[in-house]
């Protein structure tokens, strides 16, 4: 196989040496998949052959963007082959008077973003990743992203898709007026984690840029302080442009490191932005200030230029990453939870962690009720991985018992596959698989991935996952 | 599939004390926020060539994981080290410092080819550390370029036919700026005012051959400022050139040598140590780490790094009087790697340029994009080097510059070949400058005025 491999796209975009295979075999998860070749197409011709090939050889086929994910999304379950989009990374069209963007699926989310920034625009799905993170992944993980609390998350930014199915077949699907008639197949595909098939042209939607943008940072004293505010904020009908929360742990991690000017002593402080005309932000902005400071903050204040803003931005951004300074591993979680059950979630949270002697970071789109704590661990110590894993099912568990749902915008990939019965019934998840059966022949597409289990992909993975469903009861359905 | 990585299956392959720290490595969570700021990534688009990709390489052989085969030598080879990963990383994972560990080893174990290793000796080892020697191959230099050889072996294009790489280099090579700096010529500049501090610098291996006035200019501007500036006779190269290519022990050499040529053992130190070259400043400011396990220098070598200042720091650090002579021109400044990415400094250099009456700077898109120069990078990768200079030449066009700034006499040359390479309506006419050379100009501006 990567001998035809290499006959169709060339001996420089075949990866399969031993020593090179082992460089993708993780993303941005603990998780780990091992593929057994990497190909790397620069066209649609490219993804069309290489899936052909792979069929005649029923090799498992995972696509994959920068590697970022954080479901395990992009790993090589399965084995097989990773089709790596990052060479097709040209912006093909930037329609400024219709405001869409027509790009290959490796254009970097940022990138895009500072296209569009020239002509007055903005795309405005802006996960944290952004700076690497290509706009296939996005689709395949309907990304979201602090801003996307008033903009909607990738899903209300895709208008239509060239997809390559799986069995070589290319088509369009969507168009570029708002509303098409019919079932909406581009939301189909937008979330579909690769198992459907390979998106190889995404025709995006771009917004105006926001004339005036207002930077919030407000201290607080206790996390409820803060979970109150939040829900006080979005209560009050005004919808910031991103309303995020950073808990004390998250602080400790990024302060030292990125300077952002957060108090290493609060327990919590709330990034709110609120954009549009100038008149409008300051009104809004000031009706945020009043609600943010019922809340006995400790401070609020405002970012007065685009560099102080940024850094503020940087803070939560880097916030994941700056976690390696406290522990080696993370393991980050994705939940949603309705936004008024946030302060007793967190409650939990806080719980549980402690009950697992395992240091948890928090830092989540707190208007979204999208909780990501972060457990802080060691991987080389006996036993963490698996007390780490244990506590993350008891949160996601807390979550789905708050009337949530386990993941907000990671995706379930490889990683919470064993939880979706824990919010679907056997009928529903049947239905979902029938849904991606009529895409064609999709068993072999990023396979184990969204349902448990599935043929072939083993026992070793996710045991753990198995065990916390034997501990909360085998039909714990919501 | 599986959740942690399979046990070792053999003993780690490291030899040397300088072996990448498994710790440091560990600060690695394989975000992948890197990837798009390097240029190897954005160039060959393959994660084996990429920060995260190298540290997993890393890390396998640290695990036993895999050998150190040719293949995964070169994806160490490939590394520019401008270190933008670093700018860009959330887990401030010191992947410089991995990458020199990593060299090191390689160049302990003796990975790459015997001609390269050769040369390397020849070179790096036989000329470099010796000032006379470089002044000798300076005056050669000259000699080739005045008596029109250079010239005729350009135009011929003959080099270009029996030898393409030496036709390179040869395109790269500084021209020999005579009179060469010589270390005694600081004594010549009065001072202005009281005496505010006294600094020594850093003169280094190719600039006082290559970029004469960029030393006069730096002398001239702090004199000005009441900085007094000498510059140690015993000095040598700084080592980043043999640092960076893993010849850690010369390095140590050069290291020792410097530190006793500026701090010989007295309480009599400078207030700065001065450098106007980014690529030897972040070394010299390394000279801490690098003599960590010297019972003799670790501590003398922490106190030499601690006082190291780049030139556009140490200006807007001690304050600098606002030049008056006007300077109608539109300069792009292009971040040195080792400026920005590894010291940080980012706004100094700006501030110095916009304290300039007349001049405008206008910022191209990726200013702290490597502009594919990294110290021997050119001469050795080549062919990577050439792809990632055109798209920063592209990048430099787009802006409405008529002079590139830059910080580091590596970046000068490389950028000096991109714009005889690509400014093809012959816009930028000057060569590439520092900085420091545009400020000095317009104080001299000044001064004509007001005489």
């Amino acid at each position: 196989m990567v001998r035809e491999l290499i006959e169709a796209i060339g001996e420089q975009a075949v990866v399969w040496h031993d020593e090179d295979l082992l460089v993708y075999e993780y993303d941005g998860t603990i998780d780990r998949g091992n593929p057994d070749v990497i190909a790397l197409p620069k066209t649609t011709d490219d993804v069309v052959n290489l899936i052909r090939i792979a069929n005649r050889y029923d090799a498992p086929v995972t696509p994959r963007g920068a590697g970022t994910g954080l479901s395990g999304g992009a790993l090589a379950a399965k084995g097989g082959v990773i089709i790596g989009m990052n060479r097709m990374s040209t912006i093909l069209d930037l329609d400024v008077e219709n405001k869409t963007a027509l790009v290959q699926p490796g254009v970097v989310n940022l990138d895009l973003g500072a296209e569009a920034e020239r002509h007055g625009l903005a795309y405005a799905p802006d996960p944290s990743s952004q700076r690497a993170c290509t706009i296939g992944g996005n689709v395949a993980e309907n990304a979201g992203g602090p801003h996307t609390l008033a903009w909607g998350t990738t899903t209300n930014h895709v208008l239509a898709l060239e997809l390559v199915t799986a069995d070589g077949e290319v088509q369009w699907i969507g168009h570029e007026t708002r509303d098409e008639p019919g079932y909406d197949l581009v939301g189909c595909v937008v979330g579909s984690e690769g198992t459907v098939g390979i998106v190889t042209q995404v025709l995006v939607r771009l917004v105006p840029r926001p004339t005036a943008v207002r930077t919030m940072l407000a201290v607080y004293d206790s996390v409820r302080q803060a979970s109150d505010a939040v829900s006080a904020v979005v209560a009050s009908g005004i919808v910031p442009a991103a309303l995020e929360m950073i808990d004390k742990m998250t602080i400790a991690a990024v302060e030292p490191v990125l300077n952002t000017g957060f108090p290493l002593d609060a327990e919590a402080v709330l990034l709110v932005e609120v954009d549009g005309p100038e008149s409008q932000v300051e009104a809004e902005g000031a009706r945020v200030e009043g609600i943010l400071n019922r809340f006995e903050p400790r401070e609020v204040r405002s970012a007065t230029d685009p560099e102080e803003r940024e850094t503020l931005w940087a803070g939560r951004k880097g916030a994941i990453g700056a976690l390696g300074q406290i522990m080696p591993n993370y393991y980050l979680l994705d939940g949603v939870v309705p936004r008024t059950t946030l302060p007793d979630v967190l409650d939990g949270v806080y719980e549980i962690a402690e009950r697992y002697r395992l240091p948890v970071a928090n830092m989540f789109h707190a208007g979204d009720g999208n909780l990501h704590p972060c457990l802080l661990f060691d991987e080389r110590e006996p036993g963490a991985t698996e007390r780490v894993l244990d506590a993350g099912g008891e949160i996601m568990r807390l979550c789905v018992d708050a009337g949530g749902a386990i993941t907000g915008e990671h995706g379930v990939g490889l990683e919470k596959r064993d939880y979706l019965p824990w919010i679907f019934t056997e009928d529903d998840m049947d239905t979902m698989k029938s849904l991606r059966a009529a895409f064609g022949p999709t068993e072999n597409f990023n396979p184990c991935k969204i349902f448990p289990k599935g043929h072939g992909c083993g026992e070793a993975g996710h045991q753990h996952a198995q065990h916390q469903i034997a501990k909360f009861g085998p039909k714990a359905f919501v | 599939m599986s959740i942690s990585a399979p046990p070792p299956t053999t003993e780690p392959l490291w030899l040397t004390e300088d072996r990448p720290d498994a710790g440091e490595l560990g600060l690695c969570v394989h975000c992948g926020f890197c990837l798009n700021a390097c240029p190897t990534y954005h160039d060959l688009g393959v994660e084996t060539d990429s920060p995260r990709g190298r540290i997993a390489l890393m890390r396998g052989l640290d695990d036993g994981r895999i050998a150190w085969s040719p293949r995964v030598q070169r994806h160490f080879d490939q590394c520019l080290q401008c270190r933008a990963c670093e700018t860009a990383c959330p887990s401030k994972v010191p992947y410089g410092r991995l990458m020199e560990a990593t060299r090191a080893e390689a160049f302990a174990q003796q990975k790459w080819p015997r001609r390269q290793r050769l040369i390397w000796r020849l070179v790096m080892r036989g000329v470099f550390p010796y000032p006379r020697r470089l002044r000798l191959a300076g005056y050669g230099l000259k000699l080739y370029q005045r008596s029109g050889l250079q010239f005729l072996v350009r135009r011929s294009g003959l080099l270009k036919r029996l030898a393409p790489r030496l036709a390179e280099i040869d395109a790269l090579s500084p021209s020999a700026r005579r009179p060469f700096f010589a270390n005694r010529d600081t004594a010549r500049e009065p001072l202005r005012g009281a005496v505010r501090a006294r600094a020594a610098l850093v003169t280094g291996c190719m600039m006082p051959l290559a970029f004469p006035e960029t030393h006069r200019a730096t002398v001239r501007v702090f004199a000005r400022n009441g900085v007094a500036v000498s510059a140690p006779g015993a000095q040598v190269c700084c080592g980043a050139l043999h640092a960076h290519g893993g010849d850690v022990e010369a390095a140590r050499l050069l290291a020792r040598s410097n530190i006793d040529a500026f701090t010989p053992e007295s309480d009599d130190l400078p207030d700065a140590i001065l450098i106007n070259a980014a690529g030897c400043g972040s070394h010299l400011k390394e000279y801490g780490h690098l003599l960590r396990n010297d019972p003799e220098y670790a501590q003398r070598a922490a106190a030499f790094a601690a006082r190291v200042r780049d030139v556009h720091e140490y200006l807007v650090e001690v304050g600098f009087s606002p030049p008056a002579g006007r300077i109608e021109r539109t300069v792009t400044y292009q971040d040195s790697c080792h400026l920005s990415h590894a010291q940080g400094i980012r706004k100094p250099p700006r501030e110095v340029l916009r304290s300039i009456p007349g001049l405008t700077l206008s910022e191209m898109r990726t200013p702290d994009r490597c502009c594919g120069s990294a110290g021997l990078y050119s001469v050795v990768q080549s062919e990577i080097s050439q792809r990632v200079l055109a798209e920063k030449m592209d990048d430099v066009l787009s802006t409405s510059a008529e002079q590139i700034c830059t910080a580091n006499p590596g970046c000068m040359l490389q950028l000096d070949a991109g714009i005889a390479q690509y400014d093809r309506q012959g816009r930028m006419m000057p060569r590439s400058t520092h900085a420091i050379e545009l400020l000095d100009e317009s104080y001299r501006l000044g001064d004509e005025v007001d005489a």
